[in-house]
């Protein structure tokens, strides 16, 4: 399939700040894309970027088969942003802000407007400065939801949700990927990611730091394990792909490479467990593998081993 | 807790987010006036000439409406100060409403309040930090002014009573502005109301001293700024007129706080009524959304204009009025008969409507930062909408609203001064006198676009080449500057119609002046990063 977004090598510096170092980003057509980082990766610049509010210093930025930067109002007429911070009119209505987004963008569909206010529990007729901030958000996600466009950028459109309207936030989605609408959906949430990403670009300091699914990701990853024995652990502080393994009399807790788990549960299992939790790894640990090398190797070092 | 708990860390974090605009006000207004007041001294050394030029002062309906008489025409002080005093004690005014909005309104609208209301800040600190600041402001506004009146050589007496005088009104507008933050909902409209109280303060004070003659001078005892005139700096110091001012401060600010404690935060005294669900079909472009935001405030420009107007035009059958003063009469028949005064008193006004209706349009256009500024762009921008489409939404209200306003002065004062007269040419030459300020009210316009675009962080540049271009206008012949720096402003290429010829050429090279800023302004926008 065709790619619907493709950013090469772009770079963008503010001052001396740099946003952008080098970032590479593909979105798919009728994929929905996650594109997660931390606080100040670089994932409003990027988005900015493609939305030609911003213009990229060096590097390539392709949109729909055009130049963000040049080809502004035909692009913009095919896709709906929902910024992450939601600023309105304060004189104007819920209501009206959705109606006139929607004509800016070449009209939007009425019904599906009005299914959305009800799904959403939205009051339009509020006005805009009475809104609280999950409502505002409401306001532009109902905006860019309504319009029939190929695609949707959405960055942290979740912000200020409470989790019934993020449920609804993700039904949406999925409708809408079944029309065949394309997603570049940022966030710093692992978990909305998880639920709605097809793939997923990680970047961090301006830089794509891993692409794929999260699921590949995750055996790329370390597991974190927590388990209360029956009696003191053995052989675990000198087995191959263990990591911060912490002893505290019966409890051990520590961090196992995917290819050393079934060896580490065959040691814990053989001491007896009396309970176990594992998690997955964090968005902060799947960084770590990347680029807490230093960081993870200086953890490592201050383990206590009994 | 005390409601007012927290009042003496808000007015530290008050003075440190204002320290540099305060004190650069507070010097640029003291030596203007102590400046002009050394010039003034200077150009009027001897007692018969000080009386010659008082009187003429006095008998010009168009000076004693813009600045009031002088009250004692041998006292070198009262000459010296007769334009500074009144522009100095309006600016002060200004100054000190801006602070209260700045710091009342301005910070609930923007959440930053909420965030420090949650600390441990009584209810009422914020309005009463701001006051106490406005009004410190104003204070020190006084003190720095009778300091450097005397110290340019006026009698002691006079500097105090002026500087009281600037203090006390500054304090006055601050408790008005005090009460407009409690009942607006948000800081634009709150401003403008506090602005249009002072207006109509200064307005009701411009009738009444044009009107002495006709024994309406009593009308000038309704305004504070009328107030402020009669106690006589130089000229009687009669400084215990200043005790109304400050008991009507008291009064007002009483309200403020009671007001305030009524109301919810963040909201005005009126609850929010639902409105439209849906938007209707005129909607649908940046201009429209343009107009939707500054359609009100047009409106009440454009009433305060047909005002403002009435008022010019009413006052055109005393300008003819002298107080049998001989040497007026004399300094009038020189100048070649009656009609020369009533031309140049309109012409004058006309020269002030102008550069008022350059301030809608700076601040106007200025509302395409704020909306950049305020994150309102970027939805906008990230439609199919092109940035110079964007920008032309607020820039053509600027360049539209600035030209109605002069069309909306010059008909009413036209119509009016021409019933007065009963010369119907005077009003289509008014009508004139008005339209000639458009080109020169767009080039201040496209100061500020060339700004937004080339340089958006410095956009105040606008207010300041406004503020310049007044004061080159009204105090560089003072000074003695010389031509081509007085030209630098738009202003001084404004043929003065009535009484002066039409020229058609600074009207095309102003305009052409305004075009080619905005080209360069729309072509900076066009290549910046937004935001």
């Amino acid at each position: 399939m065709d790619a619907v977004v493709t950013i090469e090598k772009l770079n963008k510096s503010f001052g001396s700040t740099r946003a952008l170092d080098g970032l590479d980003l593909e979105v798919k057509a009728g994929e929905i894309h996650g594109l997660l980082g931390p606080n100040g990766a670089g994932k409003t610049t990027t988005i900015r970027v493609l939305l030609g509010l911003l213009r990229a210093d060096s590097g390539v930025a392709r949109l729909l088969g055009g130049d963000p930067w040049r080809d502004v109002e035909r692009l913009h007429r095919r896709l709906a942003y929902v910024p992450g911070e939601v600023t309105l009119w304060p004189n104007l209505t819920g209501g009206e802000v959705i109606d006139l987004l929607g004509r800016l963008r070449g009209g939007l569909d009425k019904k599906r407007r009005a299914d959305l206010l009800e799904r959403f529990e939205l009051d339009p007729t509020k006005k805009a400065r009475a809104y609280s901030k999950g409502n505002r958000q409401k306001v532009a996600l109902v905006a860019a939801l309504s319009c029939d466009v190929e695609l949707l950028l959405l960055d942290e459109p979740t912000a200020g949700l409470d989790p019934l309207m993020d449920a609804v936030f993700r039904e949406c989605i999925v409708d809408l990927r079944k029309q065949g609408c394309t997603a570049l959906l940022s966030s710093h949430i692992l978990s909305e990611v998880e639920a709605l990403a097809d793939r997923v670009s990680i970047i961090r300091d301006g830089r794509t730091v891993e692409v794929g699914s999260l699921t590949e990701m995750r055996h790329l990853a370390r597991v974190t394990i927590s388990a209360d024995l029956a009696g003191a652990p053995d052989g675990l502080s000198t087995m191959p792909g263990v990591h911060n393994l912490r002893v505290n009399g019966n409890h051990v807790e520590f961090m196992v490479d995917p290819g050393s788990l079934d060896q580490a549960l065959v040691t814990l299992t053989s001491v007896g467990v009396t309970s176990l939790t594992s998690h997955p790894p964090t968005l902060e640990e799947l960084f770590l593998r990347h680029y807490g090398d230093e960081s993870s190797a200086a953890q490592a070092g201050q383990v206590a081993t009994p | 807790m005390s409601s007012f708990v927290g009042t003496g860390a808000l007015v530290r974090l008050a003075l440190r987010r204002d320290r540099i605009i305060l004190a650069a006000f507070i010097v640029i207004l003291v030596v203007m006036v102590a400046a002009s007041a050394d010039a003034t001294v200077n150009l009027y050394p001897t007692a018969v000439s000080r009386v010659e030029i008082a009187a003429t002062i006095n008998s010009a309906t168009a000076t004693l409406a813009m600045y009031g008489p002088i009250h004692d025409d041998t006292s070198i002080g009262a000459l010296a100060t007769f334009k500074t005093g009144m522009m100095g004690a309006i600016a002060v005014a200004v100054l000190a409403l801006l602070i209260v909005i700045r710091h009342t309104r301005t910070e609930e609208e923007t959440g930053r309040l909420e965030l420090l209301g949650a600390t441990v800040v009584g209810r009422q600190a914020p309005l009463t930090a701001a006051l106490l600041v406005a009004g410190g402001a104003g204070i020190v506004s006084g003190v720095g002014t009778a300091v450097g009146l005397i110290a340019v050589g006026l009698p002691t007496t006079g500097s105090v009573v002026m500087g009281l005088g600037f203090a006390c009104l500054g304090i006055a507008f601050a408790a008005v502005a005090g009460v407009t933050a409690q009942l607006a909902r948000s800081a634009r409209p709150a401003a403008g109301m506090a602005g249009a109280a002072l207006g109509v303060a200064y307005l009701v004070r411009a009738i009444g001293d044009a009107s002495t003659a006709n024994g309406l001078g009593w009308i000038s005892w309704l305004s504070p700024i009328g107030w402020w005139q009669q106690s006589r700096p130089f000229a009687g110091n009669m400084w215990w007129v200043l005790a109304l001012s400050l008991g009507v401060a008291a009064g007002v600010s009483a309200l403020a706080y009671v007001l305030a404690a009524r109301r919810d935060f963040a909201a005005g005294l009126l609850p929010d009524r639902p409105g439209p669900a849906a938007a209707s079909a005129r909607l649908r472009s940046p201009l429209a959304l343009a107009w939707r935001l500054q359609r009100g405030s047009l409106f009440t420009w454009a009433a305060t204009f047909a005002t403002v107007g009435v008022v010019v035009g009413g006052l055109v059958s005393s300008v003819g009025n002298f107080a049998n003063n001989p040497q007026a009469r004399n300094f009038i028949i020189k100048l070649g008969g009656e009609h020369i005064l009533t031309d140049a008193y309109l012409a004058l006004e006309l020269g002030i409507a102008g550069i008022l209706a350059a301030v809608f349009g700076v601040r106007s256009v200025m509302r395409l930062r704020a909306e950049e500024s305020s994150l309102l762009a970027e939805p906008v921008l990230a439609t199919a909408v092109g940035r110079v489409r964007w920008a032309w939404s607020h820039l053509t209200v600027a360049l539209a609203g600035s030209a109605l306003l002069l069309v909306v002065v010059g008909i009413s004062a036209g119509v009016v001064s021409a019933l007065q007269l009963s010369d119907a040419g005077l009003g289509a030459r008014v009508l004139v006198g008005a339209l000639v300020q458009i080109p020169a009210a767009w080039s201040v316009v496209g100061i500020v676009v060339a700004a937004f675009g080339l340089v958006p962080r410095a956009i105040v540049i606008g207010w300041v080449a406004l503020l310049a271009f007044v004061l080159l206008g009204e105090f560089g012949p003072l000074f003695n500057l010389s031509q081509t720096v007085m030209n630098i402003s738009p202003f001084a290429h404004v043929p003065r119609i009535p009484g002066g010829t039409f020229a058609v050429a600074p009207m095309i090279w102003l305009t052409a002046i305004a075009a080619g800023l905005i080209v360069m302004g729309l072509g900076g926008f066009r290549r910046r990063d937004v935001g």
